[in-house]
């Protein structure tokens, strides 16, 4: 298939498919990157990175950032328009129509029934993650078991400071403080 | 001439907002009520408020959502477009212009050693998402036990190397959800029924 339609086709699913804001589309677009032989974990993770610490919405970034990784300009164009376009489909018919849709109860209750799913997706996301960047497991047949103690100790360290700042200064710390930090840490402990 | 700037108008704040608000829709949800409901007096805030669970309940990014219904309100279909397409345009061109030289910038050895430590963060970033979520989520019976499967199951999933997409646990859990709605409802109606009926005799 034409890279141009299979970027758009791909991140129109994840468009579709994304409930509960930004980091919920991170599975989906984790497991579409890395079965299509598009990008690596770290590189999604690296996307992630950047995504955060520049304006706008997350899934537009993220888009932007592979469909320009696979395919330039028309890439990333193509993977851009597939992933707004189900959010703007959807609420013009609700904007034009249905303005009762999710009055419906069956809608509703749909809708319901997939709140509880997202959160265990982003939590076993979390879990796989942790586990092939920081113990290189990846699945169960992996044989070359490394431990990554610096991982570990990066990974301690923004739990660490993000539940001091949220003690201290009763706010949620910025996600893009702790990207500085731990890159800072990165070239402490990868580079030096 | 009129509605060519209202429309300049549409596109110039979402333009604005898209440029100046971090950390993806929910940062950005403030902004919104700040600029359309205080400062432009658009919407009422009931009716902001109304915007907002639908932008939260239908799929797609809160922001794009919000900016697409406000531009519908304010000037119909071309509304949508104009105002959908300046909320995209700065994360864009943005992310674009970084993604020319973001390879590049990682054959820097200390570029690639800070990303190495930046993805340990992300890894953190993603978990505290969950847990946000988590909070937010209505603690019942249905809710932890779809949770809990689907938590179980896309980790031996991966570990075992099985492919299922995430969107089919999408699409399960809501049927799911729906099911035991209709369950509900109607068994409510058959008790309701029997309560008429005796009440008939």
């Amino acid at each position: 298939m034409n890279i141009y339609l299979e970027l758009f086709l791909a991140f129109f699913k994840i468009g579709l498919f994304t409930f509960g804001g930004g980091y919920a589309m991170i599975s989906l677009v984790m497991e579409t990157c890395v079965s299509k032989n598009w990008l690596s974990e770290g590189e999604v993770l690296n996307f992630v990175a950047i995504c955060e610490s520049t304006p706008g919405p997350i899934a537009i970034n993220m888009a932007t950032f592979v469909g320009s990784s696979q395919g330039g300009i028309l890439g990333s164009v193509c993977a851009t328009l597939g992933v707004v376009l189900p959010s703007f489909i959807i609420i013009l018919i609700i904007a034009m129509v249905l303005n009762n849709l999710l009055k419906i109860k069956g809608v509703q209750a749909f809708i319901d029934g997939i709140k509880p799913t997202i959160v265990g997706l982003i939590s076993a996301t979390f879990v796989t993650l942790f586990l092939s960047t920081i113990f290189s497991i990846s699945d169960i047949e992996s044989t070359q078991f490394s431990f990554s103690y610096q991982g570990l100790i990066i990974f301690g360290i923004t739990v660490l400071i993000s539940l001091l700042y949220k003690k201290i200064v009763k706010k949620a710390v910025s996600p893009i403080l702790l990207i500085l930090l731990s890159g800072i840490l990165g070239i402490l402990f990868y580079a030096l | 001439m009129k509605k060519i700037k209202e429309l300049f108008i549409l596109f110039i704040s979402m333009f604005k907002i898209g440029l100046f608000t971090f950390g993806g829709g929910y940062a950005m949800i403030s902004v919104f009520e700040n600029e359309f409901v205080s400062k432009k007096k658009w919407l009422e805030h009931d009716e902001f408020m109304n915007i907002l669970v639908i932008a939260e309940s239908t799929p797609g990014p809160v922001a794009i959502n919000m900016a697409t219904y406000i531009g519908y309100k304010q000037n119909k279909i071309i509304g949508s477009i104009f105002s959908t397409l300046g909320m995209v345009l700065p994360s864009f061109t943005i992310i674009f212009i970084i993604s020319l030289f973001f390879n590049n910038l990682l054959e820097n050895k200390y570029v690639a050693a800070a990303f190495k430590g930046i993805q340990a963060c992300v890894i953190f970033l993603i978990l505290q998402a969950g847990i946000k979520l988590f909070k937010k989520m209505e603690k019942n019976a249905f809710n932890i036990i779809v949770m809990s499967v689907t938590f179980v199951i896309v980790i031996l999933f991966s570990l075992f190397n099985v492919t299922f997409s995430s969107i089919f646990y999408i699409l399960i859990s809501g049927c799911l959800g729906l099911l035991v709605y209709l369950i509900g409802y109607i068994k409510n109606k058959d008790k309701k029924e029997i309560k008429e009926k005796k009440e008939e005799e």
